[in-house]
């Protein structure tokens, strides 16, 4: 298999098993969570202002009081990244080229040197929290296989993303292909690890900040 | 057509001075010092009609055509008429049996020294029989008249690469000449067709320093197919700045914007027309308002259809919509096993410990 044999086998072969997957278990885990249920509340709901579901979903994005002070990296860092990531995967112009051919929804798209800078922000943010992760006693000891794994994941595609567009260590056919790849890889992993949070957040979000909403405490 | 080249030049009213100026263009282009345009300039005048045997395989003579018919007259014709082609279908007179006599003598007389030149790819279906000269599989004469040559130069991506005739599902067993000989040096020089000042510029190269020019991994000259039509193209700045034409006809595809989306596969294609140009530097594909096929690569026939951008998936999703169903399917069934679990917990009065978070 050649380099373009391989680039046509991740756009095609490989991308059809990637979504497939990807598909079933975010289904599968949708499904399966948001049908667990809970007990109702049948206590009287106690109104205090700021205290709901959507005021949480807001809320949570925005460090509380003094915590900035006392973990910036997770909360810079990850912040940086996350929106690093957001703008890249949605505001790069091939990246929606893909999506309105998988769905037929489009916008227009940033410069493709702004989203590289974009991109280079995200990995210098992305190795930040790392090394944060490594160094800090604390987080090492919670930190299992999974966490490491999923970090790796997440780094790669905009590592080879980045490294194909800028031509650099691989010709660009076989670092493109490595790039396509690497995002299935993540697409395979995605349903079943702690990156699930992209589709669960803001729904635990929402439902932490119902419960407490309706106890009359905002949180 | 006898003796030196300078001199069959110079009756065609080429001056010298033009062709030093040939000749430095041609070493510039191939990034070799300048010392080499001269060197170049003297191996080639001095030149006696070097031997070339010219084999068409499984081909659409379209290489050839390339060749003869893009400059009338340039340097490049002229060169290429001045090496000894002692066996070209398509362009010589003779046929028959006496074709045969001409390869056959030119490949006696010129042992080991002799240019092979092959267009076209080599079927290796029902014993070769999909393609055959004067009985002869081309795979027969491949091999025999590999055995003699000096280097072999594929010319065009069907030898270079399978090309066109090997594209799925392969009916003829098609293989490229580096697929069969493996004893002798190969440059292949791809491109559907490929361009002749790069053939021109092999040939000098191996007139004046005996050696073939530097290669890549897919030996192809690197001179040539160094950088991406993508990188060279003079449509980058509106890639860089996201200006897409968007259909062949818009405002867009007027104004000359980047045909990325229109299913260029320049970015993934190693050639030279964004520079070199095509009929004597006239336009060339991109410029002419259509994106690179991407022709100088392996298997672009198959890579997912031409007008795809490369960011677009190269086949339908056939299993999505099943593996949605089979997702919502389990997604269901184990809410049903979940919600019977908890009821038969509930029926027992079974208690929550520290033990069960863990799980």
């Amino acid at each position: 298999m050649n380099d373009l044999q391989f680039l046509t086998w991740v756009r095609g072969g490989g991308l059809d098993i990637a979504v497939g997957i990807f598909l079933l278990g975010v289904l599968w885990r949708l499904f399966e969570i948001y049908s667990l249920g809970r007990k109702p509340d049948l206590s009287a709901p106690r109104h205090a202002s700021g205290a709901s579901g959507w005021h949480t979903i807001f809320r949570r994005s925005i460090p509380p009081p003094g915590m900035l002070k006392r973990s910036p990296v997770s909360y810079i860092g990850g912040g940086i990244f996350h929106i690093g990531l957001a703008v890249i995967v949605f505001l790069f112009v091939p990246h929606i080229l893909l999506i309105t051919n998988l769905t037929g929804l489009s916008w227009p798209g940033l410069p493709s040197q702004f989203v590289d800078l974009v991109a280079v922000v995200t990995m210098a943010a992305m190795v930040v929290v790392l090394v944060d992760r490594i160094k800090n006693p604390v987080k090492r000891f919670l930190s299992t296989f999974e966490d490491w794994f999923t970090w790796a994941v997440t780094f790669l595609p905009v590592l080879t993303g980045w490294l194909a567009v800028q031509h650099l260590l691989l010709p660009y056919t076989m670092m493109l292909a490595l790039h396509i790849l690497s995002v299935e890889i993540l697409l395979v992993v995605l349903p079943f690890t702690k990156l699930f949070h992209a589709f669960t957040l803001f729904g635990s979000r929402w439902y932490n900040g119902r419960v407490n909403g309706h106890k009359g405490v905002p949180v | 057509m006898q003796g030196p080249l300078i001199d069959t030049l110079a009756r065609q009213g080429i001056t010298r001075r033009t062709f030093l100026k040939y000749c430095a263009t041609l070493a510039s282009m191939m990034a070799l010092p300048p010392s080499a345009g001269l060197a170049m300039a003297e191996a080639i005048a001095a030149v006696r009609r070097p031997s070339v045997i010219w084999l068409p395989f499984q081909e659409c003579t379209g290489c050839t055509e390339s060749i003869t018919r893009s400059h009338s007259p340039t340097l490049e014709g002229m060169i290429f008429d001045m090496i000894s082609l002692d066996y070209q279908e398509t362009l010589m007179a003779a046929a028959g049996f006496q074709a045969e006599e001409a390869l056959h003598n030119a490949m006696k007389d010129n042992m080991g020294k002799y240019l092979l030149i092959v267009d076209g790819s080599i079927p290796l279906g029902l014993d070769g029989a999909y393609s055959c000269i004067g009985g002869r599989s081309n795979l027969e004469i491949l091999k025999e008249a590999a055995e003699g040559a000096a280097a072999i130069i594929a010319m065009g991506s069907c030898a270079s690469f399978g090309g066109i005739p090997k594209a799925n599902p392969n009916p003829t067993g098609a293989v490229s000449v580096s697929d069969i000989i493996k004893n002798k040096p190969i440059v292949n020089i791809p491109g559907c067709p490929p361009i002749p000042a790069v053939i021109t510029g092999v040939l000098a190269h191996y007139l004046t320093f005996g050696t073939l020019p530097e290669l890549d991994d897919k030996k192809r000259p690197k001179a040539f197919y160094g950088e991406t039509i993508h990188d060279r193209c003079y449509r980058r700045p509106f890639y860089d700045q996201g200006k897409f034409a968007k259909t062949f006809d818009d405002e867009g595809a007027r104004r000359g914007w980047c045909l990325f989306e229109l299913g260029c596969k320049g970015p993934v294609t190693y050639n030279a027309c964004a520079t070199e140009k095509w009929n004597g530097g006239t336009s060339w594909p991109v410029e002419s308002g259509h994106g690179c096929l991407g022709c100088s690569e392996p298997d672009f026939w198959d890579a997912g259809g031409f007008y795809k951008a490369l960011s677009m998936p190269a086949d339908p999703l056939k299993i999505a919509s099943a593996a949605s169903v089979a997702g919502a399917a389990a997604g269901v069934a184990i809410s049903v096993a979940n919600r019977a679990k908890k009821g038969a917990a509930r029926s027992a009065h079974e208690t929550t410990g520290l033990a069960d978070l863990e799980k």
